[in-house]
């Protein structure tokens, strides 16, 4: 029996609206062409818990905003051969980052949701991945080898993108993106 | 020996989370927490923003239900500049977030459930997934595939695209009509979407005689049911008053004005979880628990008013006492009627000769300082609350997010499960799965609760009365 080398593909949400998840499920149809080709080995719509060695591509949508965030990014990064920026809030931070015009930022949203939005028991949550100072587009902290932008990217880019990389090929991003 | 078991990130979901067991000296269930991980702080960063931006960055907590999200700014916009949509403009605001409903619930029970009704609870985690079902199951993908397909298209032809599509909603409306040809188009496709619901209706039917197990034990317990519903107590999505029913059944209040929430929903913090945790006030917290979403929304409902759903509502209705059905397994049966009464309600919008009408904007600036819209999100009542300056500059916001209103229920339905299911000394990795997979049940949408969430390994951590950890184990 014949066995086609699938490609190790993996997919990660930081801080972000999952919109570039849902982008990549619109590609609809064409998932199906995609499942002959990859094993999704990570993602939030799989149930692999711990980040994989040896993945292939790794897209990451949305910012680096608190500590745990940052520890993953960092482990995808070492244990990926292409990551992918998906989406607006990975490649710029976008309306993630809107919290950054704060100079105490994580300080000012907690307060804002937890003692003064609340009614009951009002504190700011301990127990939790700490918020960082401020919220981080992905080429900030490690080596970015793609940009998707695009609030979502539409599904025809992502797929796209796919393709080549599936195909070895170096994705032309030119005139085939924007932003938001 | 404090010993407890952690399972991070909860996956499958629209959102990271983790669950934390707590076990006894004996190792048995003492309680499980559902923990919410990340906060990106919307209701503070808008401050300063024009009001009518609300629409386009609010949408931004959500790529799953955007739309909802979209729904509930432009009514809160609607309010602060205080008028009133043409019909047209709310027929096409129906007609998208009705699209909204249908893949929504359509990518929770295709995309992210089914693998674990038609693979297995025990099934290999390796495969649980979409691309499992791809491989496994073609046709059934292929549907579920196509329905939220369907649901995606019907925003993309109302409002531009399928996700963030806030170039068309306005305050006061939307921008542009409706075309024919793009009218024409979703007529064509919306009978394949209806025979796949009915399909897939008798699908999970057929699911469920295996599953009379989870059934039982999957979050069942009395609660509250709170959503909008119309005048006459129909089930309703966009617009309504809120009505509240007890476990038997029972109307507490009903119709409430939405824009006065604060006088009956209030919300509590744990140290544990970016969650809040809302509660209905008269009850206080934490005995104010309140279940919300398609489940509490048929609870609430005396119908549903459109001929297909009312019959399947009927059925629902019977496996439960006075018409309220407590298991939170349900969810799921839930979402299928209302896909079902979504598609008989964009036939008979798409087939009124007004949709085409090209008034679809009512305009006006600032006369209010203060607005809320609400709306029922596939996982149940968003709130959008904004104050603003005169110039309409937002000055303060507060968003109250479907999925938080189910925050108590959460924590009650994963006690119930690990209790159920969770043996300490003999843990396999399906025990877990059916502790996520009454939070898929839910359908939490995290994206949108955190107005955001992280990744861990799933472990299993023994830790002792002094907080070492004494045993980890790493799946």
């Amino acid at each position: 029996m014949e066995t086609i080398e699938k490609t190790k593909l993996a997919t990660i949400w930081l801080s972000g609206c999952s919109g570039c998840h849902m982008s990549f499920l619109d590609q609809d149809e064409l998932l199906l062409e995609l499942a002959k080709k990859i094993q999704l080995v990570y993602s939030p719509i799989a149930d692999i818990k711990i980040f994989p060695e040896n993945v292939d591509v790794t897209l990451v949508e949305g910012a680096v905003a608190n500590e745990e965030q940052l520890r993953l990014l960092k482990q995808a990064r070492a244990q990926t051969k292409i990551l992918v920026s998906l989406g607006d809030c990975a490649v710029t931070g976008n309306v993630t980052a809107l919290r950054n015009a704060w100079s105490n930022s994580d300080q000012a949203v907690l307060e804002r949701a937890y003692i003064e939005n609340a009614n009951a028991n009002q504190q700011i949550p301990t127990d939790v991945p700490k918020l960082l100072k401020k919220v981080y587009p992905l080429h900030e902290i490690v080596k970015v080898d793609y940009f998707i932008p695009g609030c979502p990217p539409a599904a025809d880019i992502i797929n796209y993108v796919l393709t080549e990389l599936l195909a070895g090929r170096k994705p032309n991003m030119e005139g085939r993106s924007k932003y938001g | 020996m404090t010993k407890e078991i952690v399972i991070n990130p909860i996956t499958r979901i629209e959102g990271h989370a983790k669950v934390t067991i707590f076990l006894e000296e004996d190792e048995s269930v003492k309680e499980a927490r559902f923990q919410v991980t990340d906060f990106r702080g919307f209701e503070k960063f808008c401050e300063g923003r024009p009001f009518y931006e609300m629409p386009s960055i609010t949408s931004r907590s959500c790529g799953i239900c955007p739309v909802s999200h979209l729904m509930a700014s432009a009514k809160a916009c609607d309010a602060i500049v205080g008028v009133t949509p043409p019909a047209t403009a709310v027929m096409l605001r129906r007609l998208m977030h009705m699209g909204q409903m249908i893949q929504s619930h359509a990518l929770n029970f295709f995309h992210l459930s089914f693998p674990d009704l038609l693979l297995g609870m025990d099934a290999d985690p390796a495969e649980r997934n979409i691309f499992g079902l791809i491989e496994k199951q073609p046709e059934l993908a292929i549907q579920g595939i196509k329905l939220r397909k369907f649901g995606q298209e019907l925003i993309e032809k109302v409002a531009g695209r399928k996700i963030h599509s806030s170039d068309w909603i306005i305050p006061g409306g939307g921008k542009w009509p409706l075309t024919k040809q793009n009218a024409g188009y979703l007529l064509s496709n919306l009978p394949e979407a209806l025979d796949i619901t009915l399909k897939t209706i008798k699908v999970f039917k057929n699911c469920l005689q295996g599953l009379e197990d989870e059934v039982k034990n999957f979050g069942n317990f009395p609660t509250y049911y709170l959503g909008l519903a119309t005048a006459k107590g129909g089930l309703e999505h966009y617009d309504g008053k809120i009505r509240i029913v007890d476990a038997e059944g029972k109307i507490v209040a009903d119709q409430l004005d939405p824009a006065a929430y604060q006088e009956y929903i209030e919300e509590a913090v744990e140290p544990w979880s970016y969650m809040k945790f809302p509660y209905y006030r008269p009850l206080g917290y934490p005995d104010g628990t309140y279940r919300v979403g398609p489940l509490a929304r048929l609870n609430i409902a005396s119908h549903c008013g459109t001929p297909l759903a009312d019959d399947e509502l009927k059925e629902f209705k019977e496996l439960g006492k006075n018409g309220v059905v407590q298991s939170t397994f349900h969810y799921h049966y839930a979402r299928l009627i209302e896909v079902l009464f979504c598609l008989e309600g964009v036939k008979e919008i798409l087939e009124n000769p007004e949709i085409l009408s090209d008034r679809v904007s009512s305009k006006a600036f600032v006369n209010n300082v203060e607005g809320v819209g609400v709306a029922e999100a596939p996982r149940g009542m968003l709130i959008h609350h904004y104050a603003v300056d005169p110039q309409g500059m937002i000055v303060w916001a507060n968003m109250i997010i479907a999925t938080e209103h189910n925050n108590l229920a959460y924590n009650k339905a994963v006690t119930q499960v690990a209790k159920k299911y969770v043996k300490a000394k003999q843990l396999q990795e399906g025990m877990l799965n059916r502790v996520e997979a009454v939070i898929r049940a839910f359908d939490p949408c995290l994206s949108c609760a955190t107005h955001a969430v992280g990744q861990m390994p799933l472990e299993v951590q023994l830790i002792d009365s002094e907080g070492k950890m004494v045993h980890r184990v790493v799946r």
